[in-house]
């Protein structure tokens, strides 16, 4: 087969404050008539930047070299008019980010009619017709409609159907998906590798998938490139380096999916933590003249017992109210139903009567980057709340403690005086589950602890989340999107869409056997591979 | 949309009631009134100059009588001007002051916008660096600096413009005070222009327009400046109303007859009413234009519906 795109010692590199940083180390790359290729690699292997060098989409800052041959024109270093007339119309590509990579002020007919009337002969009425074709081939619902739609009035999915539909619509040589399924929900993310793939199939065109995710690679790719700090460092047929990888780096990669399981809690456990027919409603709309005001309903009348030492994951797409419930049931969020902490109802206690179970309830978030204040050190991070719950307590002894959570949590207590941004994410997240475990709480609600990082760290994070687990007797509340992290920490699984509690049981029931479609279809998506 | 429009306009009214309210008992509260002249007029004639206009009546029954009077839409006399109502003044000076502010306003939009979207294209280089300067400068010089300059060099050395006066709002008298008033105005659309550019330039969705093929035309203006535009619209309101309701220190420097000057000889006479009616003037050209400036916002982002 004839090779599509050829990357030839490709180097890209940015000018920044602290001098010229290397991106892309020299990397070669193929990419033959009709087959897929994927490019993995952790955030900031250079994958990305790889493509944008080749394709001219770097920052003002960047700068590609070496050859990217496209039949025999090399596109790095070819004129923006060329460079013009081969993006969108034989070279296509789809991003990360479905949410922002539309223009928000346009329709979306304007924006598919616009590339389709730039490299083809076709009038505007022509134009229209192929992008309403697109739109139904996409699979995207009443597509006359939707022609006139904005983007802001369709969901993520939607969104990344209409980016394909744009990507193919002048019928490309090749298509650069970068990282396209990463935004979006498991259900959603499979249905849209699904429909690549059958796209594929239809219009033959070349693919490279750049992804960190190795279960896309194994589902999607003929061959595989590993790329590490810039650099190539392992390529080969998709199967063979799953089976047979060469590189240390490759096996670690592929040994970092979670793994392990919990070991189970004694039925006869104490229960910390119960809510029943746990409601949340949020209203809309309403003031001066305004709107009627609209209630929606975040939490529809769940009910869960935690036990000490047990960890209840609780599942479901973005929106299905997961996070909502674990505030509601940390009284953080008014809510209705019965909630009853350590045998004491805490249903209608104010923030002052709160405050002393705090303590004991602890919770863990998302973003490693926004939740530690930036001006604060390690050292003063999570000593923060001793000063609140033990106010008696010397600046010694407290300084004592946050030796031993920073050594609990296996980060080096002489780093305490160092500030958050001196830290890596994993290593944040570190810091984020030490400020939690220093109060000694009976409870910590970990609000996708893992989501945010890259998988080698994710099974790093499990790991130390249930070492201290069983050393302290903690019970968790583990929220995640994540049902392979969540196989690893739980043992008992609440699923819920919409607000509401579609099935619960024992983590091998509902992942082994679930009863209802929904689960089902997340378990399809999430482990198909 | 209709609801919309009626709800901004009946929240209008108490806005207007409290800014006149206010307005009214601060200024009696300042010391001195219109007939507090330093050539002392004999203490009968000015009883009875008081009594003509109720300034011996209790201040908050003058106050319900000005409410009263305004409510039929009069804006009672000057009393300094004994011969003119306020509202004739304004039909005088009010013209003159919309005339010069919105072409003032037309020329910083313009010039301005263009000169950020340029920096912004060529963000760090030296064009950019060239820009910033410049609108660093214009926002930092005061107009009461830059408006003698512009009569000293145009006027006085090049005999091009007039250096004071109307002259029936002929071009040479009128481009001094446009100039001057745009300055300010022109660098702030700058330096708003330059940034909103640069942060749409680098927006996802310019990328995709980028990676689609589209041309540098319809990348920059249609996908890019469209968006960034939006920061100049929320500033357009308020900055337009400030403008045509006429520039106190532009106007006198270059002795323009508008309602600035009208507003400044009133508040030094305490002319009640004509400050009055000065303020009620401003505000409702405020209220107006942000109003309508919220309008546009959604017109250029369909994101934003009113309802």
């Amino acid at each position: 087969m004839k090779p599509v795109l050829e990357l030839k010692n490709v180097k890209v590199s940015f000018d920044t404050l602290d001098g010229n940083v290397a991106a892309v180390k020299g990397a070669n790359i193929i990419v033959r008539a009709g087959e897929t290729i994927a490019i993995v690699g952790e955030s900031g292997s250079g994958k990305s930047q790889l493509m944008m060098g080749a394709m001219g989409l770097l920052a003002a800052n960047g700068k590609a070299e070496g050859k990217a041959l496209f039949g025999d024109q090399n596109l790095i270093g070819m004129s923006k008019v060329q460079l013009n007339s081969i993006r969108g119309s034989k070279i296509t590509m789809i991003f990360q980010e479905p949410m922002t990579s539309l223009d928000p002020l346009y329709t979306i007919g304007n924006q598919l009619i616009e590339p389709i009337k730039r490299h083809s002969h076709l009038d505007h009425t022509a134009a229209r017709m192929r992008a309403l074709e697109m739109l139904e081939f996409v699979k995207i619902k009443e597509p006359e409609r939707r022609l006139r739609s904005y983007p802001h009035e369709m969901s993520g999915g939607q969104r990344q159907r209409v980016m394909i539909a744009m990507a193919l619509a002048n019928n490309p040589e090749l298509l650069i998906a970068d990282e396209p399924t990463t935004a979006l929900d498991v259900t959603v993310q499979a249905e849209i590798l699904e429909l690549m793939a059958s796209l594929q199939k239809k219009m033959g065109m070349a693919m490279i998938f750049i992804t960190h995710d190795l279960g896309i690679v194994k589902r999607i790719a003929n061959r595989v490139y590993v790329m590490r700090k810039g650099e190539v460092v392992e390529e080969g047929d998709t199967k063979t380096v799953f089976a047979k990888p060469k590189h240390e780096y490759t096996k670690a990669l592929l040994d970092a999916e979670p793994s392990g399981r919990k070991s189970p809690t004694s039925p006869k456990a104490p229960i910390v933590l119960s809510g029943s027919n746990v409601r949340v409603t949020f209203n809309i709309g309403g003031g001066f003249l305004g709107s009627p005001v609209i209630q929606l309903k975040a939490v529809d009348g769940v009910s869960l017992v935690l036990k000490q030492g047990q960890t209840i994951g609780i599942v479901g797409e973005s929106g299905s109210g997961k996070s909502t419930l674990a505030r509601a049931l940390l009284r953080l969020l008014p809510s209705q139903g019965a909630i009853n902490f350590e045998g004491q109802s805490i249903t209608g206690l104010d923030k002052t009567q709160m405050r002393p179970l705090r303590k004991q309830a602890q919770i863990v978030f998302q973003d490693p980057f926004g939740s530690l204040s930036p001006r604060m050190t390690v050292g003063q991070i999570i000593t923060e709340g001793l000063i609140v719950h033990e106010p008696a307590m010397t600046k010694a002894a407290r300084d004592l403690r946050a030796i031993q959570a920073l050594e609990e949590v296996q980060i080096d207590p002489a780093l305490r005086n160092r500030y958050p941004h001196e830290f890596s994410g994993g290593q944040r997240q570190r810091i984020a589950i030490a400020r939690a475990i220093i109060l000694k709480p009976k409870l910590i609600v970990l609000d996708e602890p893992t989501s945010a990082l890259d998988r080698q760290v994710q099974k790093q994070i499990v790991d130390l989340l249930r070492d201290l687990q069983k050393a302290n007797d903690l019970s968790y509340l583990f929220i995640s999107h994540d049902l392979a992290v969540v196989r690893a920490m739980a043992d008992y699984v609440i699923v819920m869409k919409d607000g509401a509690m579609v099935e619960q049981g024992s983590v091998d029931d509902i992942m082994d056997h679930p009863r209802e479609q929904y689960t089902r279809n997340l378990m399809a998506a999430a482990f198909s591979n | 949309m209709l609801r919309y429009v009626f709800r901004r306009l009946l929240t209008a009214i108490p806005t207007l009631f409290l800014i006149i309210t206010i307005s009214f008992f601060l200024m009696h509260i300042a010391p001195g009134g219109p007939f507090n002249m330093e050539r002392g007029i004999p203490p009968e004639i000015k009883a009875n100059i008081e009594r003509v206009f109720h300034l011996d009546e209790p201040v908050w029954m003058q106050y319900f009588r000005y409410l009263g009077n305004l409510a039929h839409g009069d804006l009672g006399p000057s009393y300094i001007l004994i011969n003119f109502s306020v509202a004739e003044l304004f039909a005088q000076s009010l013209p003159v002051s919309i005339r010069i502010g919105s072409w003032a306003m037309l020329l910083s939009l313009v010039v301005g916008s263009a000169m950020g979207v340029l920096a912004a294209l060529r963000h760090n280089k030296f064009i950019d660096f060239f820009i910033v300067t410049l609108a660093t400068g214009g926002s930092t010089l005061p107009t009461f600096v830059t408006a003698p300059l512009i009569q000293l060099i145009f006027g006085l050395t090049l005999h091009w413009i007039w250096i004071g006066g109307w002259h029936d709002g002929e071009l040479s008298a009128a481009i001094g005070p446009i100039v001057t008033l745009a300055l300010p105005q022109l660098a702030t659309v700058a330096r708003l222009m330059r940034g909103s550019m640069i942060e749409a330039l680098n927006g996802h969705h310019i990328r995709t327009a980028r990676a689609m093929g589209l041309s540098d035309f319809s990348v920059v203006v249609k996908h890019a400046m469209r968006g960034a535009l939006l920061p100049i619209v929320s500033y357009a309101g308020p900055a337009a109303a400030g403008l045509v309701t006429g520039s106190i220190i532009v106007e006198t420097i270059f002795q323009i007859p508008g309602v600035g000057r009208a507003f400044i000889d009133g508040a030094l006479n305490r002319d009640y009413t004509l400050v009055m009616g000065t303020v009620i003037l401003i505000a409702i050209f405020t209220i107006l234009f942000n109003f309508l400036s919220d309008l546009l916002y959604a017109l250029v982002d369909p994101r934003v519906r009113y309802d």
